[in-house]
């Protein structure tokens, strides 16, 4: 009898493993392999000269030391954290003001579903087709300058994509109206996962809305809060279509808005993929020191919470 | 029971539909032209064409539109596979003719080739890329000899003697270290100043062609006569990039000869000059094709911009690019006019290489003599596309008549002049390396005219940043 048993269960067991296998394999062939191919790689010199094929040479760290000595890694490590900084920080504020408002029952918000919709909408948008639709916006002689000119606020027509910091903030601002929608949700989820009779006790306590925001709300939607900065912070840090796009991939002007992606995306150029391999290696420490990071602060308080 | 069996299926058809999208790259989709009747009543002209030995489709690699219509509209015994696009192919005799487009924005043409030259000799007959065409910027890197992925035109049968009326440079550019030709062209592509006729007589008091070459016959006359058409609020070039391809093509040392790397004298100057234009309020930074001012140039009367007294260009682009046939451009009334310019240039063309490998050597060899060196196919072309053709004979002869006389141009024959220029260009300057190192210098350098860098020494640094990312192999003549 036991043994029947038994069977079934593995023979479920089975199945399961068999309805995980498009999960495996995809994964395997999309992303296990190249992500060892990558570092293998970055021990090569490995590029096209033309036609002619250079390497694969084994060369160690070469190329690991050439992006630390020779290239602007820091500098384009720092503008992708500035442009990822020009988007977050307004993101955070106003998700989490739309996040309280929305978890607040004592607002009664009409139409909260249509509102959690339609912020949500942009994050549905290709971001090269956004990037493409604000170049075309903020273009020299496109319909924003001609409508400053021609409402007087100009004299003459600004140039957005000759400017560093136009160009920076137009790139932040792209990322925090793609991305707003998004962490107000998990915000908001946070926020109604929090005991209602925390904020009752408060409100019988006579805390005004601000003390319950600062006071409750907040400290305890830490581990959510530390959650979204970090994956934002991980994403940020792979930032590129929207720029790439923007800037027609030079970054311009000057390489400010130069993220780190674009640059691994310069050496894809001459196929040379082991300094973009090398530079790829990089990018998977530091976003998995980051991961870590988000590992330890939230996995602990889960299990407190099960207890 | 029937459950496990729903889910059998259930997963074997989810593995099996993940599969399909994985493999299954059999169909390589030329854009082909099945179920078009073959009339064996037309054959290839001069050719033996089809031995029974060569393949039955021909492969062509193009990046638009342009070859397509020359060899669907003037090759003999070419039929059309659809009447209104001749990138859909078609036949020639009983050969299956494909063209397989790749834009060349982004550098996808070049992937394309590099992706499927180098093996194209193993794959299979149908398959087998048998012509495939490339521009000047890079066409060294295509005729290399090492590389060997264009057939030298003697391996075709093509001799020195059938190609004498063209013009050296067209010869120059696909020319391999060793001597050996691996291309042509059937254009030529020298190239003039174009100025806006109105303008040229309001400032200039004149718009004949050689009394204005008087005011731009070097670049310090370009600049003064810069001052004079500002002064009216006229920019005399429409954007910096527009002058940088007279200065690249006039430097005394390519970017890399010898192992060595050089930022050649004239394009310095191209910064000095263009710096001080800038500046002064002259021209702009605008991309081509894409600027606001470059483009608003082409219109009579300009919307938001400021008119243009000057483009630089060859035929080709006052005839297609300047908008002759839209209403309000100065094109459509004639209106341009064509003088040499400062310093003498060509800009474009497209040459025609034998795809190493081809199985169709016969077919490709009469292509290419046909037209790159058939008077009568030359002189058509000529005079349907008025494009401005590589062979000294038929070009004579269209100056020589009113046949050559241009209405965009006010009724002006360019030929002789452009016939001229085409003797002149001079083709030893060029190195595999250019077409990067040119972009990455006028992105670099539009920053610096805007004053983004603050001196030169910067700029030059950051171009030597930018051309190391794009050829790793320069890194060591950079430093």
């Amino acid at each position: 009898m036991s043994k029947v048993k038994r069977g079934k269960v593995v023979r479920y067991n089975r199945w399961g493993y068999i309805f995980l296998i498009p999960f495996m394999v995809t994964f395997i062939i999309f992303q296990l392999i190249p992500l060892c191919t990558t570092i293998y790689y970055s021990f090569f010199e490995n590029y096209m000269a033309g036609l002619k094929q250079i390497g694969p040479t084994f060369i160690g760290l070469e190329n690991y030391k050439t992006l630390i000595t020779e290239g602007d890694l820091g500098k384009y490590f720092s503008n992708t954290l500035i442009v990822w900084l020009i988007g977050f920080v307004p993101q955070i504020v106003l998700s989490l003001l739309l996040g309280a408002w929305f978890s607040d029952p004592s607002l009664r918000l009409k139409g909260q579903r249509f509102f959690k919709t339609v912020i949500y909408l942009p994050n549905l948008i290709m971001a090269s087709a956004f990037s493409m639709l604000f170049f075309t916006l903020f273009a020299d002689a496109g319909p924003i300058n001609s409508m400053l000119v021609q409402a007087g606020i100009l004299s003459e027509p600004f140039k957005f994509f000759s400017s560093i910091s136009a160009t920076r903030i137009l790139i932040g601002f792209m990322n925090f109206v793609m991305w707003f929608g998004n962490t107000t949700i998990l915000l908001m989820a946070g926020m109604m996962g929090i005991d209602p009779s925390l904020f009752e006790a408060a409100e019988v306590d006579g805390a005004t809305p601000r003390q319950i925001f600062w006071k409750i709300t907040l400290p305890l939607l830490r581990p959510i809060l530390v959650y979204v900065l970090i994956t934002s912070l991980i994403g940020g840090l792979q930032m590129f279509d929207v720029p790439q796009i923007l800037t027609d991939g030079a970054g311009s002007p000057v390489r400010s808005s130069m993220t780190l992606i674009m640059y691994l995306n310069k050496h894809l150029y001459s196929k040379n993929f082991g300094m973009a391999g090398a530079l790829s290696v990089y990018l998977f420490i530091l976003t998995g020191i980051l991961s870590f990071i988000v590992f330890k602060l939230t996995g602990p308080k889960k299990e407190k919470k099960e207890k | 029971m029937k459950k496990k069996v729903l889910s059998a299926l259930l997963a074997s058809a989810m593995v099996a539909s993940m599969m399909a999208g994985c493999g299954g790259n059999t169909t390589n989709t030329p854009a082909s032209s099945a179920g078009q009747p073959s009339s064996q009543a037309v054959q290839p002209s001069s050719a033996a064409g089809n031995d029974a030995a060569e393949g039955k489709v021909l492969n062509i690699q193009v990046w638009n539109e342009e070859f397509a219509n020359r060899l669907a509209d003037h090759y003999p015994g070419f039929e059309k596979a659809d009447p209104k696009d001749a990138t859909k192919g078609g036949k020639i005799g009983d050969v299956t003719v494909n063209f397989i487009v790749t834009a060349n924005k982004g550098n996808a043409y070049q992937d394309q080739l590099d992706a499927v030259l180098p093996g194209n000799a193993s794959l299979e007959a149908d398959k087998k890329t048998d012509i495939f065409l490339v521009e000047a910027d890079y066409a060294l890197k295509y005729v290399d000899a090492d590389v060997n992925v264009a057939m030298p035109l003697s391996e075709l049968g093509i001799s020195d003697a059938d190609l004498s009326k063209q013009y050296q440079y067209t010869k120059d550019i696909v020319t391999d270290a060793n001597g050996a030709l691996r291309g042509a062209s059937w254009q030529a592509c020298s190239a003039g100043l174009i100025y806006n006729r109105e303008m040229a007589k309001e400032v200039l008091g004149t718009d004949e062609p050689a009394k204005v070459q008087e005011f731009v016959k070097d670049w310090k006359t370009f600049n003064d006569t810069a001052a004079k058409l500002g002064e009216k609020g006229y920019l005399i070039e429409a954007s910096v990039n527009d002058s940088f391809r007279v200065y690249s093509n006039n430097v005394t040392t390519p970017w890399v000869k010898d192992g060595k790397f050089t930022i050649d004298d004239n394009i310095m100057k191209w910064v000095d000059d263009s710096k001080v234009l800038y500046d002064a309020g002259y021209t702009t930074t605008d991309p081509l094709w894409d600027g606001s001012t470059w483009k608003g140039g082409f219109q009579s009367n300009p919307k938001d911009t400021k008119k243009v007294f000057a483009y630089f260009g060859p035929a080709w682009f006052f005839n297609f690019s300047m908008g002759a046939d839209t209403e309000g451009t100065i094109a459509n009334q004639g209106g341009w006019g064509l003088t040499t310019g400062p310093q003498g240039f060509f800009w474009g063309g497209t040459w025609i290489c034998a795809a190493q490998g081809t199985d169709n050597p016969t077919l490709v060899k009469d292509i290419i003599l046909t037209m790159t060196t058939d008077n009568a196919v030359m002189k058509e072309i000529a005079q349907k596309d008025s494009d401005c053709v590589n062979n000294k004979e038929v070009l004579k002869e269209l100056a020589s008549d009113a046949s050559g006389n241009l209405a965009i141009l006010g009724g002006q024959n360019p030929y002789e002049m452009l016939a001229k220029g085409a003797e002149l260009v001079d083709m030893s300057k060029t190195s595999p390396y250019d077409q990067g190192c040119n972009e990455s210098f006028q992105t670099v350098f539009k920053d610096y005219f805007e004053g983004k860098y603050k001196t030169k020494d910067e700029a030059v640094a950051a171009f030597k940043t930018a051309v190391g990312e794009k050829y790793p192999d320069l890194k060591e003549m950079l430093k």
